[in-house]
């Protein structure tokens, strides 16, 4: 089991230097683009519109725009090597303060999101799959195939409908509490579980109420190809001859279903689980603006929208490095799910 | 079409009624954004204060938004901007993904795996963040939604057409085009593409959907479309102020609108597929 486990770090460590070339490409990419932003960021920064001309050439110095391209680049790479992601204009702050500030709230939400769908997802598609044309399998398709036609900023709104409006059982769609409620301290940064971890249960059930719709919209989206490719799989599994053995010896329907037959299909419902959360990422950017939620997305979109270069940049750092670390984990959870991944 | 072909797509049509529905649904789409203008009861642009925010009634199908205007018409209206974005970016994605990709799996060696790799650069990002920033450096043009939307697309015809290439690329067939002093250019041009072109069709239904969905979600944060021009993204947005309020149909009908498309152009993909590879039937 230990020589298994080592494998798995090796091959985990040996796929993140592989993508290292791909962070670095995308670093270059994010920075080529955002000079090609228009409006120049330093009249936007002045003090207004009548701003001298050797008010605006100070900025412009401050922010190292009247430098050569290359030359900012090389500057950037090695701010970025010293941890400095540079100064977001329009918050007056570090970006990497700004983003550490706000990145919890969206891993809650993302988190949460996908903690849904898959317990949604996998039963659903192994409802299906143990019995293929039924009802529950028609039923299942039917909801895959309407789940990725309804956007995610459309059934959100929907859901504030319902849940809001007509039915009172959410709270006011803003934020992730109410203001005046008070904050546990901060521990992990995710408001539900620091308001357990402080014994506050009333103020847990606040951070939830607030966080379950946005995360029942964003996970709705993705239950579809989740279910999918666990009925796929599990078909594929129950068909198999160590299931049939399984069966035959008598051995409990649940012992052969959950153990044997959905141990062997998750494999490829990890993969997805891993391209799901990339997706998730840029869908916070909607889920985010619906329900004003203080997340990096939408961070990153009013930077965007008021051409800040260094608020855009981190987050774009910041999305591509998650998802190398969600490739990680991912090979990881393969190496434990199925040992066999490992000695190849 | 051979008549065997056309026999075998009855069959499935036969056995999968949903497929003739979508193909019907994605006509009906076509016709509606072809002659929208000469159809709608009201005028979409043109505000009307007095008979603003009411709820949907014989006399406006879908309510009237902020302005007065009629949601029925305005949808109808924007068909034809939201077709016409995910068409061409569709489109544009094709041709270019469609040749590169072609080349680079019937090339292989060096450019190949450098142009793999630079794929994967790209679609291990979040895409839509991808495009986010595109629009907002290329400028807040509706011409540069589809540009961002045609690029983010780009990936996956590359790799799709790689892939079919790769495959054949030593068949018997196109060894026999090269033994007739076939040059390389035409053998992919002449002979893969043609072949290979069944396939990527399918890949293009299912993709327009997800077109649609991205351009909408675009005009959704503000990017690309600007008010007062119908779109079903920005009319979602513009709802999103007034759904606090109860005031559900500025947001549902759009939201209809845009799951329509999709569903229709999923199903229809769907449907393609089976009628060219029974093997992929699910």
């Amino acid at each position: 089991m230990k020589t298994g486990l080592a494998a798995t770090l090796v091959r985990a460590g040996r796929r993140l230097l592989s993508s290292l070339p791909a962070l670095f490409g995308v670093l270059v990419f994010t920075f080529l683009l955002m000079r090609v932003l228009p409006g120049d960021p330093a009249v936007f920064f002045a003090s207004g519109p009548n701003a001298g001309k050797e008010e605006i050439e100070q900025i412009r110095k401050q922010m190292g725009l009247n430098k050569s391209v290359p030359e900012q680049l090389v500057f950037y790479l090695s701010d970025i090597g010293h941890g400095n992601l540079g100064r977001s204009m329009m918050t007056g702050q570090p970006v990497l303060k700004d983003l550490r500030e706000r990145l919890p709230a969206s891993l809650e939400l993302t988190f949460t999101a996908l903690l849904i769908a898959l317990i949604a997802a996998v039963p659903l598609g192994v409802f299906a799959a143990l019995r293929p044309g039924s009802f529950v399998d028609h039923g299942v398709r039917l909801f895959c195939a309407l789940g990725v036609c309804v956007p995610t900023f459309v059934s959100g709104l929907l859901l504030i409908y319902v849940f809001y409006y007509l039915l009172g059982l959410a709270p006011d769609p803003t934020g992730r509490i109410d203001v005046f409620t008070s904050l546990p301290p901060q521990r992990t940064g995710f408001l539900s579980i620091d308001f357990l971890l402080a014994g506050d249960v009333e103020g847990w059930w606040a951070a939830f109420r607030q966080l379950i719709l946005p995360a029942v919209s964003m996970a709705l989206f993705v239950i579809a190809p989740l279910a999918r490719i666990t009925r796929a799989s599990m078909l594929v599994s129950l068909g198999s001859d160590f299931v049939r053995t399984a069966r035959s010896v008598g051995l409990s329907w649940r012992k052969v279903v959950v153990t044997y037959a959905l141990r062997n299909a998750i494999l490829p419902v990890i993969t997805i689980a891993g391209i799901v959360f990339s997706t998730m990422l840029g869908a916070n950017v909607l889920v985010e603006k619906v329900f004003s939620w203080p997340g990096v997305a939408s961070y990153a979109l009013d930077a965007l929208l008021s051409s800040d270069y260094a608020p855009v940049q981190g987050f774009v750092l910041l999305m591509a490095s998650l998802f190398v670390l969600v490739n990680l984990v991912v090979d990881i959870c393969y190496g434990i799910a199925d040992p066999r991944v490992s000695i190849e | 079409m051979t008549s065997a072909t056309l026999r075998h797509s009855i069959w499935i049509l036969r056995g999968n009624p949903l497929t003739g529905i979508a193909a019907t649904g994605v006509l009906l789409f076509v016709l509606v954004a072809i002659f929208g203008p000469w159809i709608v009861p009201y005028d979409p642009i043109v505000s009307n204060v007095s008979e603003a925010l009411q709820p949907p009634s014989a006399a406006h199908l879908a309510g009237t938004d902020q302005l007065g205007r009629d949601v029925f018409s305005r949808l109808i209206i924007a068909a034809r901007l939201d077709l016409t974005i995910a068409v061409s970016a569709v489109g544009i994605s094709f041709v270019i993904g469609a040749v590169v990709g072609a080349f680079c799996g019937y090339a292989g060696g060096r450019l190949d795996r450098a142009v793999g790799r630079f794929v994967d650069v790209m679609m291990a990002f979040p895409l839509f963040v991808l495009a986010m920033a595109m629009v907002a450096a290329l400028g807040n043009r509706i011409e540069n939604i589809v540009i961002a939307t045609a690029i983010i697309n780009l990936p996956f015809y590359i790799r799709f057409a790689r892939a079919e290439v790769n495959v054949r690329r030593n068949v018997g067939w196109v060894e026999a085009a090269r033994a007739c002093g076939e040059s390389h250019f035409s053998v992919v041009l002449r002979f893969l593409l043609p072949n290979i072109l069944p396939a990527m069709a399918v890949q293009m239904s299912l993709n327009l959907g997800w077109a649609i969905l991205n351009a909408a979600g675009l005009s959704f944060i503000g990017l690309g479309v600007k008010p007062p021009t119908p779109e079903w993204g920005i009319m979602v947005a513009e709802g999103a102020r007034f759904i606090s309020t109860g005031r559900w149909w500025l947001v549902a009908f759009p939201g209809l609108a845009l799951m329509m498309a999709v569903l229709c152009f999923n199903l229809l993909g769907d449907g393609m597929r089976d009628i060219l590879d029974p093997r992929m039937r699910t």
